[in-house]
């Protein structure tokens, strides 16, 4: 090869210290992402030693479908259902205040409000986000119940009708700030063609940013969902710590969160069996999140894909 | 007034620019338009004949897609935007606030720069300006005749519900969307550079489509393409900074512009 070439060839070369910098940054990446897999699998490892000597005596089919809950009480009795039972109460009513509420919020944030009010809107928005959950809990125990009462007067101290409210408006800010994140995210143009039809702004929402967004939306309410689920303080401090089937509304209940805040602050000994069965009820909790997470992974997947 | 166009003599041109237009449809009167701060449309008068092709020239940025915006009034969907001057529809002010912009728009439709089919099914694309219009006659039918008018049937007619608008190419995307406006019957259909994303056979096919829609619509096509200007419109109308440089028969401005700029601007000297 002529030298020239050559010459020519290794200028093109980049200075020996950037791929070192390139290097040096692709391994903090890839520490920091290998640092969550590493927590995760440490995580699920804990979950199933901690839980082993609970599944040695108890099946999982007597821990998932039976519905009398006593750990602590002779005779002892391991059915999870009312723990999943009230766990589902809470959340399905935390649902109906937090999906419609945060669908409207949603829609009006990102098609009518002025710019102005969504910039003074979003972060209130964020302000309710950041109210620590004990606050909400005390909130739905000795104000939100003895509204309730009002309504329903046999309803008892402990319910899961004001958790639940109370759990709706907590995520409502998660529900709403996603909803719109992806509302918003439907193109421009796709809007004007509705508008250049002659469509008003109430049609196209419903019959084309809706839908265009429907996925989309799902997924945040899955991840509300799974919020719900995992929430702890309020369903603790509101809900009642009484494990019963079947679930009622205006009665206590207890979810799979507050039965572990439940051992976890009592004076059960650490290496008793009753130790094992948190890490049970952790377990179960884990898989429901875990499961409603990957579908609205997978469901955000194909919105995106729908406009690529 | 005269309704056909004949091509005048140099000197009748200049004077009879206007009058050979025929009747007019869409009229604007020092005209201009701001982007908050930014001035993007500066006095432009200007008359758009029935039935005709007008193409609106110039180089990016000059204000195109803002004024044909302002026919259908899609710029009241952009925050900041304020008017001066006005706009006559049939002689009536389309800014008169008796004037609800949702009507003006089914009557005065849009195709856009880019091909923006809902990411609904071929059919509910077609379908979609009916259902809202609550069309009530047959529905098949006129889907039917609209994706024929936009030379799209054929290509679709196995898929029309299987396929999404966003499954296409990116031409049959755009005569979907041609399809689309044809289908709620409008007068006028504006056309914002609509080949600047297709290929050379994609371009040609919705330019002959521009020619047949002539018969029974107004056409009003911005392009940076001379020679699509040239080709398909009756009219053009120059537009540089803003401002309407000049705006005569297609023959006159491309052969015989009064203009400097106009004649630079044609020739490739800028642009
Ligand atoms: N939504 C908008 N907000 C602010 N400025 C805009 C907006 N749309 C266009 N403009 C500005 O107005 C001028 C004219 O734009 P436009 O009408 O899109 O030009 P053209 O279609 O001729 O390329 C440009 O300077 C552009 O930057
Ligand atoms: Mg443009």
């Amino acid at each position: 090869m002529p030298r020239e070439i050559i010459q020519e060839a290794s200028s093109l070369q980049a200075p020996r210290g950037r791929y070192l910098k390139e290097r040096l940054i692709r391994g903090i990446f890839f520490a920091c992402a290998f640092f969550a897999i590493i927590i995760t699998a440490y995580t699920i490892i804990i979950f199933a030693m901690g839980s082993a000597p609970f599944f040695e005596s108890v099946s999982p089919f007597e821990f998932i479908f039976t519905i009398r809950w006593s750990p602590l009480i002779e005779p002892f009795s391991y059915g999870a259902l009312p723990l999943i039972g009230g766990t589902l109460l809470t959340t399905g009513i935390a649902l109906l205040v937090a999906l419609p509420l945060g669908l409207l919020g949603a829609v009006y944030l990102s098609e009518y409000a002025s710019p102005n009010v969504r910039r003074a809107l979003k972060p209130i928005m964020e302000l309710l986000a950041g109210i620590p959950s004990v606050v909400f809990g005390y909130f739905a125990l000795l104000y939100v119940t003895p509204l309730l009462r009002n309504i329903f007067p046999d309803i008892q101290f402990w319910n899961a009708l004001s958790a639940g409210l109370v759990l709706g408006i907590a995520i409502l800010p998660l529900v709403s700030s996603l909803s719109e994140d992806i509302i918003y995210a439907v193109p421009r143009s796709v809007r004007e063609a509705s508008y250049a039809l002659g469509a008003t702004r109430f049609e196209t929402v419903r019959r084309v940013v809706l839908p265009a967004a429907f996925s989309g939306i799902t997924a945040a309410f899955i991840l509300g969902m799974s919020r719900a689920i995992g929430e702890t303080m309020i369903v603790a401090i509101a809900a009642g710590m009484t494990p019963v089937w079947p679930p009622e509304p205006l009665r206590p209940v207890m979810t799979l969160t507050a039965y572990i805040v439940n051992v976890a602050t009592g004076d059960a000994e650490a290496g008793a069996f009753i130790w094992s069965t948190i890490f049970a009820v952790g377990a179960l909790l884990f898989m429901m999140t875990l499961i409603l997470n990957t579908i609205s992974y997978f469901i955000v997947q194909r919105f995106r894909e729908q406009y690529e | 007034m005269k309704t056909s166009i004949v091509v005048p003599s140099r000197r009748q041109a200049q004077r009879d620019d206007l009058s050979s237009l025929g009747e007019p449809i869409l009229q604007t009167r020092q005209l201009s338009l701001w982007y908050g701060k930014q001035q993007a449309l500066d006095g432009v008068t200007l008359d758009i004949p029935k039935n005709k092709i007008t193409a609106i020239i110039g180089p990016s940025g000059c204000g195109k897609s803002t004024l044909i915006r302002c026919f259908n009034r899609m710029n009241d969907l952009i925050p900041g935007v304020r008017i001066a001057g006005e706009i006559f529809y049939h002689h009536k002010n389309i800014q008169d606030p008796d004037v609800d912009p949702v009507e003006v728009r089914r009557r005065i439709g849009m195709v856009f720069q880019k091909p923006n089919p809902f990411p609904k099914s071929i059919y509910e694309n077609v379908a979609f300006g009916l259902r809202i219009n609550g069309f009530q006659g047959n529905l098949d039918r006129r889907v039917e005749g609209a994706l024929r008018q936009a030379a799209l049937w054929e290509e679709v007619t196995d898929y029309l519900h299987k396929k999404s608008g966003l499954d296409l190419s990116g031409g049959q995307q755009q005569r979907l969307c041609i399809a689309r406006t044809v289908a709620i019957e409008p007068e006028v259909i504006l056309m914002d550079e609509p080949c600047s994303s297709l290929d050379p056979i994609a371009t040609a096919k919705i330019e002959d489509l521009m020619l047949e829609l002539k018969r029974d619509y107004t056409v009003v096509i911005v392009t940076h393409n001379m020679q699509q200007a040239a080709r398909v419109s009756d009219f053009t109308a120059f537009l540089y900074l803003g401002r309407l440089i000049e705006y005569g028969p297609t023959k006159k401005i491309f052969e015989n512009p009064d203009k400097k700029e106009t004649e630079d601007y044609i020739t490739g000297k800028f642009g």
